[in-house]
């Protein structure tokens, strides 16, 4: 018998009950709960009169609505302006407070983006099955978690029953062999993987990353890979625990300590795939041959070098792909043939939950010390996925550096992820960005984004158009 | 109505400022917002003054009361906010055929009682066809005997999940069903709880 993948270990260690319909109910370790996703579901449970069946195993924190300016937030709940906003947030701390939920509250030091501080304070641990009524939960597989995105009616499911109805998915094994070359990074290895198996290729697997460059990568890394697996189409991300991830995890808040930490760590190690377990595909990459990335058009799957240009839509012998390389190129303004160096950017946003922690920080403070934000760029934005991480680049001087070279230092939220705030970019701005989706209006109505890397970012708020980072740091070497 | 367009995310689908609201209804009157008006919706706004696209599909009158969507590959893509079946309920789709669709969009889908039908890419491009050249177009969907019945008598078969069928049909609560198994959950709990203590309610 062929041995078990990490997925197959994590499915079957919480596997409750197996249907004969080939449904099976899967135990729920954690659910982490942010604002918008959840007011439905806590609604839900109080039409029916149901309490949650273990309430310590949730997590809340508002990080959607979150205003990110000083300003705004030292005012507390009233320095969100907009009232409809104001509402979700304040409806979270309610329910949690009613539900018995632990929660960041807005005022809160930790409070941050969710999968930003899940597993800051330890309360995503190798081995756990996670849930949050968000796609990007795919963040938290990097340590060895089965994670993954739901909707509203499987929140209150969850918080309901501590189960999840689910079919298995099959297994996928995308390896990424040898050594990443200076300046190219998880982001660019994680979009270079999508350009290659596109957004729909992960669709109806988890998706196991590995390989010397994926293991090579921190545990900060590694969550920026598993995070855009959704954006691969798959709905988990996974990568086997290994010394990184628990020297990562020990000693934070509600990760287990003296002789449980020890018992704990032993059995951790185990989560990892078997030499001869099945997969059901495989895909490798040779990491010599990733170089940094842009996204030019409105998928993630539409990403070119920076050292490419954007391709020609009559040159694709797909039709339905090329009728869809003419409506983003049409959307973003741009045209085949374009250099991707050429392409001008108005703002610059570096933050959200795929690169906004402190490694993503430093990198972006590298490049941009002692330079300043090119004068065609309108805005520049970091924003620090978490208090604690905006702590930390403080005592770093991290903030200094940045303010010096003319970007705003911000207040930790999603902010222009998804400009559910007051973050948006402008119609027909092009933003170089280190979120996680392109798609139309997704950073404002109109709004272009190009998805980078946070060192790509900040190179290109230097220059106001796309350079090749590499470039920069060789001379910054010299 | 046919929406010919690959990977339609769920941003497309309901765009995020309209997620500010703590109700699950209201969201058809911006289903497909950035695409069927050509100004920026605001959530409270009064719709029925703004500006349509007419070039968008949904506001061609052949296509007003449609309860059928025919859509293209990786259809709701994104996101994994539910507020895209809802917003498709509540303005009054009851079944998509496409023939792909996101994992998570597809879950959400039976969750609120709309039937997102797989189908063959050829056969989805024979529907998007005979849409498209006769208006009043209209196709019959039977899920009991899981086929789609065309105005010619032709029948095409789909497959559905068994349980998500009966779910569908007889309208029933997820939560009711899986508590039906209440016991099993405790009982697994407690093993789990014995073997892996440190998942359960350790905080520093």
């Amino acid at each position: 018998m062929a041995g078990k993948t990490l997925y197959d270990k994590l499915w079957d260690s919480h596997l409750v009950t197996q249907r004969d319909d080939g449904t099976a109910l899967i135990y729920i370790d954690r659910q982490l709960i942010h604002e918008v996703t959840s007011p439905q579901a806590f609604e839900g449970l109080r039409l029916a009169g149901r309490l949650p069946w273990r309430a310590d195993a949730n997590f809340a924190t508002p990080d959607h609505n979150i205003p990110t300016t000083k300003d705004e937030r030292r005012q507390g709940l009233e320095g969100i302006k907009d009232p409809v906003s104001r509402i979700q947030v304040t409806t979270l701390d309610d329910n949690c407070r009613e539900f018995g939920i632990f929660e960041l509250d807005m005022n809160d030091e930790r409070q941050g983006i969710v999968h930003v501080v899940g597993p800051e304070q330890g309360a995503t641990l190798p081995g756990m099955t996670i849930v949050c009524g968000d796609s990007h939960t795919s963040t938290h597989g990097a340590l060895g978690a089965l994670a993954h995105g739901i909707g509203t009616s499987e929140v209150e499911h969850v918080m309901a029953t501590q189960c999840l109805l689910q079919t298995k998915m099959k297994n996928m094994l995308i390896r990424v062999d040898g050594r990443l070359n200076p300046g190219v990074t998880a982001k660019d290895i994680v979009l270079a993987i999508i350009g290659e198996i596109g957004t729909a290729g992960g669709t109806g697997y988890t998706i196991e990353f590995g390989g010397e460059a994926i293991m090579s990568l921190s545990v900060e890394g590694r969550m920026t890979v598993c995070n855009m697996a959704i954006e691969a189409g798959a709905r988990a991300g996974l990568i086997a625990v290994d010394q990184t991830t628990l020297e990562y995890i020990k000693g934070r808040p509600f990760a287990p300590k003296g002789e449980m930490w020890e018992q704990a760590s032993v059995a951790w190690r185990e989560l990892v795939s078997d030499s001869d377990a099945h997969f059901d595909r495989v895909v490798v990459i040779d990491a010599a041959d990733i170089i940094p990335q842009v996204t030019w058009g409105t998928s993630p799957e539409m990403v070119a070098p920076i050292t490419g240009e954007i391709p020609d839509p009559d040159k694709e012998s797909n039709s339905s792909r090329a009728a869809n390389m003419r409506q983003a190129l049409k959307y973003m303004g741009l045209k085949p043939g374009t250099k991707i160096t050429d392409i001008q950017l108005d703002c610059i946003f570096i933050g959200s939950c795929t690169n906004s922690r402190i490694e993503d920080l430093r990198a972006a403070a590298a490049v941009v010390k002692g330079h300043k934000v090119a004068s065609t760029v309108e805005m520049a934005l970091v924003v620090p996925g978490s208090g604690l991480v905006k702590k930390q680049a403080e005592a770093e001087g991290l903030d200094k550096i940045f303010i010096e070279a003319g970007l705003e230092w911000r207040e930790p939220g999603c902010s222009m992820c998804l400009a559910m705030n007051a973050d948006q970019l402008g119609a027909g701005k092009h933003c170089a960005s280190t979120s996680n989706r392109n798609f139309e209006g997704r950073q404002g109505f109109g709004g272009r984004t190009h998805l980078v890397s946070p060192a790509m970012a900040a190179a290109a708020a230097i220059n106001g158009h796309f350079v090749d980072v590499r470039d920069m740091l060789l001379t910054q070497d010299r | 109505m046919p929406l010919d367009r690959a990977n339609v995310d769920t941003d497309f689908i309901i765009p995020k400022q309209f997620l500010k609201s703590i109700k699950r209804s209201g969201f058809g009157v911006n289903l497909f917002d950035e695409h069927r008006y050509l100004d920026k919706g605001e959530p409270g706004r009064d719709n029925s003054q703004r500006p349509l696209n007419p070039d968008f599909v949904m506001n061609q009158p052949r296509y007003k009361g449609a309860s059928v969507l025919v859509a293209r590959e990786n259809f709701g893509c994104g996101s994994s906010r539910e507020h895209a079946p809802w917003a498709l309920d509540d303005y009054g789709f009851r079944v998509i055929i496409a023939p792909s669709y996101a994992d998570i969009f597809f879950n959400n889908c039976f969750k609120n009682g709309i039937l997102p039908i797989v189908l063959d890419s050829k056969i989805v491009d024979s529907i998007f066809a005979a849409v498209e050249a006769e208006e009043g177009y209209s196709l019959t969907v039977d899920l009991e005997q899981q086929k789609i019945e065309l105005p010619s008598g032709e029948a095409i078969p789909f497959e559905v999940d068994s349980f998500r069928k009966y779910c569908l049909m007889n309208g029933l609560d997820d939560i009711g069903l899986t508590l039906q198994d209440a016991d099993k959950i405790k009982n697994f709990e407690q093993r789990w709880r014995g073997a892996s203590p440190w998942y359960f309610g350790v905080q520093g």
